[in-house]
């Protein structure tokens, strides 16, 4: 019993893997290009403003969605490329809380209401869990 | 002939991963040079994150193992009480698995009787998963790593507390109507 459970544990892991490497092979590709040509821009955009650079991070990772391992990964490698942790944070935290594509399969379950106020809320708290970490750490 | 099909249709990542080579490829036409540089670091990052995803990789096996959906229906059912709150946040943390698959498990305990507050609780720590942690500190560091998830748990109380205020449970609808 615990034998097929240990099975199903690996195989649903595999699984999970499966769907998400090609995805995440894809954004590393995507990032490997935007840095070669973005050299020297991300400084320009991201001033180290402490409310636009997360709010232009938290539109960022609102807009995109996966599994947030791979938000990890795109947050490191762009402050890597200069891009400031005020954005990179942001950007992460609303990856996995805040989810504009999956917002009608969340309502579906979960009701339009809940799902708005839900989203809303999130967005907000990515911009000032950013602010927040950076000021403590 | 038609499952046949269906099993061979590419799914979203991969469309994703060719269209991403496909414009390597248009790119390499104009700028060989550009591209690559580009795919040496796409390399270098690659072999920076590999032994790190080994690791995420048997994480993720153990935390399958031990913790399944059924154990989260037990924990955040009907009358879960105040207890809920804090199965919410080691359900939400340990629980994993796309939102595809996430929605239609909580709108099943939904109507079973689980608040909206516990709803919005177990969705905001998804944002804290064991497994991947390695890669956070690997990328961000400890401190950071300690901080933000922290704040994570920290606020998913107070987004429960939030939700649970200005979106009303079904079940009080009902009875007050009734």
């Amino acid at each position: 019993m615990k034998k097929d459970l240990l099975k199903q544990s690996f195989q649903k892991t595999i699984r999970s893997f499966k769907i998400s490497l090609p995805t995440m092979l894809g954004i590393l590709l995507l990032i490997g290009l935007l840095n070669t040509g973005w050299q020297g821009y991300y400084e320009r955009i991201f001033t180290g403003n402490v409310f636009l650079d997360p709010l232009i991070g938290a539109l960022t990772g609102s807009v995109s969605f996966g599994i947030p391992i791979v938000s990890y990964v795109v947050g490191g490698e762009l402050l890597e490329q200069g891009v400031s942790l005020l954005a990179v944070t942001a950007f992460i935290m609303a990856w996995a809380t805040v989810g504009v594509a999956m917002l009608p399969l969340e309502a579906k379950f979960l009701g339009w209401r809940f799902a708005l106020v839900r989203n809303a809320v999130n967005f907000v708290f990515a911009i000032v869990i950013a602010i927040l970490t950076v000021y403590t750490i | 002939m038609n499952n046949q099909t269906k099993k061979q249709k590419l799914s979203g990542g991969t469309k994703f991963l060719l269209a991403i080579l496909a414009l390597y490829a248009i790119a390499a036409l104009f700028n060989f040079q550009f591209v690559f540089e580009s795919f040496l670091g796409f390399l270098r990052m690659l072999v920076r994150i590999t032994p790190i995803l080994i690791v995420v990789f048997f994480i993720m096996a153990g935390v399958n193992f031990y913790f399944t959906p059924p154990k989260v229906k037990k924990y955040l059912g009907h009358g879960s009480g105040f207890k809920g709150w804090l199965y919410a946040v080691i359900s939400g943390i340990l629980v994993s698995g796309p939102p595809y698959i996430l929605f239609p498990l909580l709108g099943e305990l939904k109507e079973r009787g689980m608040k909206n507050s516990l709803l919005a609780v177990f969705l905001y720590n998804r944002n804290v998963k064991i497994p991947f942690l390695p890669v956070m500190v690997f990328y961000f560091g400890l401190s950071f790593t300690v901080a933000v998830s922290v704040f994570i748990i920290f606020f998913s109380i107070l987004n429960g507390l939030l939700l649970g205020w200005w979106v009303r449970d079904d079940k009080k609808v009902f009875s007050k109507a009734g």
